[in-house]
């Protein structure tokens, strides 16, 4: 590292990875620009000022590219992101699971479709604009959370392994996000001042629960208390999500009188099961398909987990083999649910994630 | 210190001739629209006659057969549609053919029962098939002279001939016939012709369209009825000049031109035929000395033209892009040949500023790309 690279930039069209392609090119490599098209149909993701997926994205990715005077394409990945991301999101929410489709795209399509073509073709790297930092350990490349914790993306990284994260770069590493803004105002960037993203791009109107019908269609079932009453009836579980308490419709107050939360999705029964608060919460995590930032660590050791793009670190003992991990957590947490992602930690440094299979009080 | 660019995509804008930048630099400063009957504008007008006078000549047509349009694609679309709607009430029919330009395949979602002729696997059209296609009731058949994508050269005077023996108007696109093939409007039989500025070394923004004296037009678009009516809105006195300049600096030189260019093209595509497996030259025997196409099977075209970008040569698919991405070649699509072929197509076309250290310098570095390009769509040569 050091030298003159020659590197790919992904750029969304969003202020972050305008100003990674700026640092790039500022620090002297040879810098591509690739704005990915993920819908073979661009009008019909996003139609705002925002996300990754429309025409006007695209148009202010190239403008970014125009002025740093880089060369810039657009990638057709729609095919692979409608397989890998959307279907799996489907897929998963049809199985009563919860999944993370960010992080799903970072490790089947960013780091791994784009990475794997760019590298075919001769680039050295892929930059994105994610906050998050890489440094060296010998010969291994450590991935930590970036420096602004309000910003910090090092979650939606933690299914990358030490073959990607030797070829990516972080550019925004250290810098806040008004730093980042405060770069591109000066650059003169006409993204300097879009909004965040904060939707799932391929879901523009953030209406998850409408978008899932419109592809699993309506599957009525029951809403049963723990004890297996029937207390509601429900169009399709993947309507619902562990923790959620809003829109259950329930017909019948509970005999305490207290609000009554998502326990659990029982997709083979189509029933979902709710109960009250104290009842969501999770001492026991048990991860299936592992992966490592450096190296699979096997036996037990103390780290912090984290199982939402910006929750909270949470202290605990894990074991983990290759392939799997259980994290027992010092103190019980609430709206922890099946297929979405662990990620633990050593302090900062990114050991590595997996998917939760199941969980325990 | 970079080099210059290798520039082989004269077909999609070829770079602007001497001879024209002096033209209009001349004209730049003259002030006034050549409808007005004063001093300024009788001489404005006389510049636009000038320039109308020297596209007749080059084309071989009646100065009052031209009329000025904003390019190649407005040409088409007042040629057809116009066409179209001139004799629709008798003759509602329009045939055109599978590999037209866009600007000519458009108007199949305007007119009703379109009827598209079919091409052979080399791009040509059949002129016995779409002959039994022609009745009483088509009023309308357009089809290039030169294939844009792949060069393929069409049976032009067969077709216009068929189509006169029904009472059809001809009509051609000649945008990329023009410079490269003899362009005889008078000869050719043809009723409505296509040429553009930009494809022969003059400006962007300006072209004609060809009528026959005796074919009338309504008018395309409302307003101040310039150019015979067809066309409104004030004529572009300086573009037109250019034009004009750079068609007659074509015209003087089209036939050695053309057998220079032929010999590039043959050095083009015996160097490559000779250095890569899994090529395929697309376009056949009859075909512009200025295009060549070339499908290199395994490849993704984007990844070629990304390789060749970073090279300093400039190609491109010939296809159309949306949102920025290249679509799989209707053209070639039609010519049969499956998505993942039409995908894997490249254009090269060569023009008045290229010489043979460009194709040289292809070349030098089309295997090595080639043979990335593959790697990176995982392609393992069978």
């Amino acid at each position: 590292m050091g030298d003159r690279m020659r590197v790919l930039v992904a750029m969304s069209g969003g202020v972050d990875s305008a100003v990674a392609a700026a640092r790039m090119v500022r620090d002297g490599h040879d810098v591509t620009g690739v704005h990915l098209a993920l819908s073979k149909n661009p009008q019909s993701f996003r139609s705002g000022a925002r996300g990754c997926c429309s025409l006007e994205d695209s148009h202010d990715a190239r403008r970014v590219a125009d002025r740093l005077g880089i060369p810039f394409y657009v990638w057709d990945l729609s095919d692979e992101f409608a397989e890998r991301v959307v279907d799996d999101f489907v897929n998963e929410y049809a199985a009563g699971r919860t999944p993370n489709p960010c992080l799903r795209c970072n490790e089947s399509i960013k780091f791994s479709a784009v990475l794997d073509r760019g590298r075919a073709l001769g680039y050295d790297a892929v930059a994105t604009g994610h906050y998050a930092r890489l440094d060296r350990d010998g010969d291994d490349v450590v991935l930590r959370r970036a420096t602004d914790d309000a910003k910090d993306q090092s979650y939606v990284l933690g299914v990358l392994d030490q073959d990607k994260l030797r070829h990516s770069l972080f550019p925004l590493a250290g810098t806040t996000k008004p730093e980042v803004r405060a770069e591109a105002r000066e650059l003169g960037f006409g993204v300097a001042k879009k909004p965040d993203s904060h939707d799932i791009c391929f879901i523009p109107d953030g209406d998850t629960a409408g978008f899932l019908t419109r592809r699993l269609g309506t599957r009525p079932g029951d809403v049963v208390d723990e004890d297996g009453t029937v207390v509601g009836r429900h169009d399709g579980h993947h309507g619902f999500t562990v923790g959620q308490r809003r829109g259950l419709q329930l017909g019948r107050p509970a005999d305490d009188g207290r609000p009554r939360y998502v326990l659990r999705i029982d997709p083979v029964d189509n029933r979902v099961v709710v109960g009250p608060r104290e009842h969501l919460a999770v001492a026991r995590i048990d991860g299936i398909r592992a992966t490592w930032t450096q190296y699979p660590v096997l036996g037990g050791w103390r780290g912090l987990a984290q199982v939402r793009a910006h929750g909270e670190p949470m202290p605990a003992r894990i074991d983990s083999d290759a392939t799997t991990m259980s994290v027992l957590l010092d103190h019980p947490a609430t709206g922890i649910a099946p297929g979405q992602a662990v990620v633990v930690y050593d302090g900062d440094r990114v050991v590595g994630s997996s998917t939760i299979a199941r969980t325990e009080a | 210190m970079s080099r210059p660019r290798v520039y082989l995509d004269h077909a999609a804008s070829a770079p602007l001739r001497r001879s024209a930048v002096e033209a209009m630099s001349a004209a730049m400063g003259v002030t006034g629209n050549p409808a007005s009957l004063h001093g300024s504008g009788r001489r404005a007008r006389a510049l636009l006659e000038d320039a109308r006078e020297d596209v007749a000549d080059a084309l071989g047509a009646h100065p009052t057969e031209v009329v000025f349009t904003s390019g190649g694609s407005e040409s088409d679309a007042i040629a057809v549609l116009g066409g179209w709607r001139a004799r629709r009430e008798t003759r509602p029919r329009v045939i055109v053919g599978a590999t037209e330009h866009p600007a000519v395949i458009g108007v199949t979602g305007e007119v009703p029962g379109t009827v598209v002729a079919a091409v052979d696997a080399d791009g040509r059209l059949d002129v016995e098939a779409l002959a039994a296609r022609l009745g009483d009731d088509v009023g309308v058949v357009s089809v290039q002279g030169v294939n844009n994508e792949t060069g393929t050269v069409q049976p032009i005077a067969g077709i216009a001939g068929a189509a006169h023996r029904h009472g059809a108007w001809f009509h051609t696109d000649a945008v990329q016939a023009a410079g490269h093939l003899r362009v005889d409007f008078g000869g050719s039989g043809a009723d409505l012709a296509s040429v553009s500025a930009h494809k022969v070394g003059g400006p962007v923004g300006v072209g004609a369209l060809l009528v026959r004296r005796e074919v009338r037009l309504p008018p395309y678009g409302l307003g101040g009825r310039q150019e015979g009516g067809v066309r409104s809105g004030t004529q572009a006195v300086m573009l037109a000049v250019g034009f004009a300049a750079a068609l007659r600096e074509a015209e003087s030189a089209r036939e050695t031109e053309s057998a220079r260019l032929a010999g590039l093209r043959a050095r083009l595509v015996d160097g490559i035929v000779d250095g890569i497996v899994g090529v395929r030259v697309n376009g056949g025997v009859h075909v512009s000395p200025a295009i060549v196409n070339l499908t290199f099977e395994g490849t993704r075209a984007d990844d070629v033209l990304l390789l060749l970008d970073r090279e300093g040569i400039d190609a491109s698919t010939g296809s159309a892009c949306r949102a920025g991405v290249h679509q799989p070649s209707d053209v070639l699509l039609a010519m049969g040949r499956t998505v993942a072929e039409a995908g894997a197509s490249i254009r090269f076309s060569l023009g008045h500023t290229t010489g043979a250290a460009d194709i040289e310098r292809l070349l030098g570095v089309l295997p090595g790309i080639v043979a990335t390009a593959r790697d990176a769509s995982g392609y393992a040569a069978s």
